[in-house]
């Protein structure tokens, strides 16, 4: 690493660029080899190490207290003091010192929870630039991020870069490395598989990733949208904390189509989809499915009357991680036959039909009988999306199908996502991944604070699509009754 | 690339007979080749094992320092041993010699009241003694053991749901009440009696702690809070009711209940003069079943999905709350089915102390049994032999009772901190830790 240098670190995901980062950091330990700083050995043992030789990072999921405020949050760990009490003056000066400084405004005494994702990511990074580093990690920064919020980003690192910090930007979207990074590193199967200038062509970067070159459009057959599977009206859904996460939403899927939820996280879709799902309640409004009211019924019902539920957070509400992949393959078919009987289960059955899925959806394992929190985030993505295609479907839900994972098995996702659209499934697609949702939606509902603020054909310019997310309308353009 | 062949898929081992579609199938993870288990022999594996920080090897170490922990305790709560260590730097080797005696008489005396005496064996082999007296220390241990293993098996099973069941204690005393009741009010036939008590003993149980888990499922209720507080008014409710007229005993003055009809009895499995009754072969057949539950079971597999990922249970369509509930009321009908073996075999009669610490000590016997149905049924064996060893150390080495119940909680701190056990011993790390660590999902 050079001072003044983005170094972007391109991979799989799976590859090893956040556990190389974590060794960086102090948060693992190396097995074997070591850190070079200024041509000299070091040896880092934890994170004070870390800061200690100026390395700071900014983790993927962030580590700040939510109920904190700006400033105590940037204090944690090194609290300055006065005589045995906080001095919280001091940690509020340090905060506009910092943020001045470098041109990031924040506001000190505003609690994390209140603050969008993008400014509660601007607080690690002050929280970083605080303890004086060199050496910044930022650690997949852009993945929550809105398209406007990523360019600020990519904005601030420029100017980072030109105050003479270095950064080591991890990545696996070759857009945003082709525009601010010097030099790029692609990593595969956790080895340096090749340096790169920004300058490489998209496709020669992607290849290099995966190892074999990647198709980044999904051929889709024209096929004209068949009878009505889903149909949401008027649906007002609260979240946990008790807030209207969605506001009157309607919807239409047909058969044959895919519906592409466009929006910013946490803007409702995840509290919309539950609420289909039946996992949620909904306030008001209705679902139906096929013609049929499904408002309020057990999500058991639900996946019987033929959906397939993807849910955004794999390893919170996809998987069973000490389970088995078997185990898992079944985790919602384990009570019909011929995997299961009214007391007990067929082994042999679950194992023998997940060595099929296994194959079917190059799902990369030594054996079936695996855990599947053994597995790469991709892979387990694909046991989430094996399981819920094996049945016959009306209606496939799939919400960020490809978050985290590799590219590699994103176009595997996306093609097995256009082919069940080609035999008549109705799909629908949230996902925050504005290239996605252009790729596969036949139409794109942008969602913003629990509304549809638009449903636009694919083709619309990114730009306008980026402006409805950030919740920006242009009156009459666009707008189509869904 | 896939064409890249591993050669350990491609020979596979004799005795692991892995889905047919795995051979040849590369190691696409990356991770390097593990070895299978199989290429190596038994003896081999054995030895690998024997020093290794497995859950065996562990468990035994961690008895063997409780029993140290215990030799310490007995050296210093002995008057005599004592004030023989006032001389120690006169007498080092009669001081040592001393408090090694008595340890070794203590626990030699512990070893003859839980498994075997052998002058008593030897004594039947001459023919001066019954074989019932030969088998009287592994009655009382099989005596002793039946009760913790269920109360054991009603702390382990709701574990895998991911919950604590600290109300073992309340609901053995529910059952003890069911099944106390109809032994003492009905003098049924045998055929009849019996059956009926220990049902009504297993329903009180679940009803018992089926409460908990539907005010769980249904209001978030917390299920140690409310355990615990269970726990209260069950050992109260059975101090009210042994008092009550038709129950109460009217010849004793005490809090004492009439006895229970012979025919509600646990019927004796060997012998007459021997304690052990049926009661230990319900325990295991409780085990068993639990296992089968855990592992075969469709219940069982739900219970084990919500214990381990709620959220992803439930957006599978499993039904986390009814699930939660049913597990709660399965763990109360072990517990009591455990509390009306003790009223229907060895107290016959209610008191106030009719199930003794069974429920608590049924939380030791789980984790000590790494919460596996077999794992509590061994557990819960060697707590009874400890239990009944105890009693003939009291009386024979004069070492107070009470010692057990500390060398039992030894145990399961020193099982619950392995860390402590592995450094003490300096193990080395276990080469199937990798997959028991699997396996011990079930």
């Amino acid at each position: 690493m050079e001072p003044g240098e983005i170094h972007a670190l391109l991979g799989e995901n799976g590859a090893g660029k956040s556990t190389l980062m974590n060794v960086l950091y102090g948060l693992l330990q190396p097995d074997k080899g070591q850190i070079l700083a200024d041509d000299k050995a070091i040896k880092i043992r934890g994170p004070n190490d870390a800061i200690a030789a100026g390395i700071g990072m900014v983790h993927q999921h962030f580590m700040l207290v939510p109920v904190f405020s700006v400033a105590e949050n940037v204090m944690l760990g090194h609290e300055p003091a006065k005589g045995g009490f906080l001095d919280h003056a001091a940690a509020v000066r340090l905060v506009r010192e910092v943020s001045e400084q470098y041109g990031l405004p924040v506001d000190p005494d505003a609690v994390i929870e209140d603050l969008p994702i993008g400014i509660q990511q601007r607080v690690e990074i002050v929280k970083a630039l605080t303890r004086e580093v060199d050496l910044l990690i930022l650690d997949e920064p852009t993945a929550v991020l809105t398209p406007q919020e990523t360019d600020e980003l990519l904005m601030v690192m420029r100017g980072l870069k030109g105050a003479g910090k270095s950064i080591v930007f991890i990545t696996h979207k070759l857009r945003e490395v082709k525009a601010v990074a010097d030099r790029i590193t692609v990593i595969r199967r956790g080895k340096v598989v090749g340096t790169a200038e920004p300058t490489a062509p998209e496709s020669e970067l992607a290849e290099m990733m995966v190892g074999r070159s990647v198709v980044l459009e999904v051929p889709k057959k024209d096929t004209p949208p068949g009878e009505l599977v889903l149909q949401v009206e008027q649906l007002i859904v609260a979240d946990d904390r008790l807030h209207r996460a969605v506001d009157g939403v309607d919807l239409e899927v047909r058969s044959g189509e895919v519906l592409g939820i466009a929006g910013v996280q946490g803007n409702g879709q995840s509290e919309l989809v539950e609420a289909i799902m039946g996992l949620r309640e909904a306030q008001a409004g209705k679902v139906s499915l096929l013609g049929q009211d499904v408002t309020g019924w057990d999500t058991r019902d639900v996946l019987k009357a033929g959906v397939g539920y993807v849910p955004e957070d794999r390893s919170v509400d996809g998987l069973v991680k000490e389970f088995s992949i078997a185990e898992n393959l079944v985790l919602d078919l384990y009570r019909s036959q011929p995997f299961g009987g009214r007391f007990s289960l067929n082994p042999k059955a679950i194992v023998e039909s997940a060595g099929g899925r296994v194959d079917e959806f190059d799902i990369r394992t030594q054996s079936a009988e695996q855990p599947a929190g053994s597995l790469s985030g991709g892979n387990q993505q694909k046991v989430v999306i094996a399981r819920e295609m094996s049945r016959p479907l009306k209606l496939f839900i799939a919400a960020q199908p490809t978050r985290g994972v590799d590219v590699g098995s994103i176009e595997f996702i996306h093609k097995r996502i256009i082919a069940e659209r080609e035999v008549g499934t109705a799909v629908l697609m949230v996902s925050s991944e504005l290239d996605e949702v252009v790729a596969l939606a036949d139409r794109i509902a942008v969602m913003y604070r629990g509304r549809v603020l638009a449903v636009v054909p694919p083709d619309t310019p990114r730009e306008k699509l980026g402006l409805l997310m950030a919740g920006v309308t242009d009156t009459g353009e666009g707008e189509e009754p869904s | 690339m896939t064409s890249a062949g591993e050669p350990e898929g491609a020979a596979p081992s004799p005795d692991k007979s892995p889905p047919r579609r795995e051979e040849g199938r590369p190691y696409l993870t990356g991770g390097k080749p593990e070895r299978h288990r199989g290429d190596k022999t038994f003896w081999q594996r054995f030895r690998e094992e024997l020093y290794a920080d497995n859950t065996f090897t562990v468990t035994a170490l961690a008895v063997v320092l409780a029993l140290a922990v215990g030799a310490v305790l007995m050296v210093l709560g002995d008057e005599a041993v004592r004030q023989q260590w006032a001389y120690f730097f006169y007498q080092p080797l009669q001081t040592l010699q001393a408090s090694w005696d008595f340890i070794a008489k203590a626990y030699s005396d512990m070893f003859k009241g839980a498994i075997v005496n052998p002058d008593t064996l030897n004594r039947w082999f001459w023919g001066m003694t019954t074989w019932q007296q030969v088998l009287r220390p592994i009655s009382e241990t099989l005596t002793n053991a039946a009760p913790l293993i269920l109360t054991g098996l009603a702390v382990a099973i709701p574990f895998r749901a991911g919950l604590f069941n600290i109300g073992a204690q309340g609901q053995a005393i529910m059952g003890a009440i069911g099944a106390g009741t109809i032994g003492i009010l009905l003098d049924l036939p045998a055929i009849i009696a019996l059956p009926l008590a220990l049902i009504v003993g297993i329903v009180f149980g679940g009803l018992w702690g089926g409460v908990v888990g539907v005010l769980k499922a249904k209001t978030g209720a917390h299920e140690v809070i409310v355990t615990i507080m269970l726990n209260y008014i069950a050992a109260l409710f059975l101090g009210w009711y042994i008092l009550q007229p038709g129950i109460k005993d009217p010849a004793r003055t005490d809090a004492i209940s009439k006895e229970v009809y012979g025919s509600s009895l646990l019927p004796k499995i060997f012998d007459p003069s021997l304690r052990v009754s049926l009661s230990i072969i319900l325990a295991l057949l409780a085990a068993w079943a639990m296992a089968w539950l855990l592992n075969r079971g469709r219940f069982g597999f739900e219970l084990r999905a919500v214990g381990y990922n709620p959220n992803a249970a439930s957006t599978a369509g499993m039904k986390v709350g009814a699930t939660v509930s049913v597990t709660m009321a399965l763990a109360g009908a072990l517990a009591g089915l455990g509390g009306a073996t003790m009223v229907l075999g060895t107290a016959q009669v209610l008191t106030n102390g009719v199930v003794g610490q069974i429920g608590f000590n049924g939380i030791l016997v789980a984790l000590l049994g790494r919460v596996k149905p077999w794992g509590v049924a061994a557990a819960g064996l060697l707590f009874g032999a400890l239990q009944s060893g105890g009693q003939a150390m009291q009386t024979f080495a004069g070492v107070s009772n009470e010692l057990v119940t500390v060398i039992q909680s030894m145990i399961v701190i020193f099982v619950a901190a392995p860390m402590l056990v592995k450094s003490i011993f300096r193990l080395r790390k276990s080469p199937s830790e990798a997959a028991s660590a699997v396996l011990a999902k079930g």
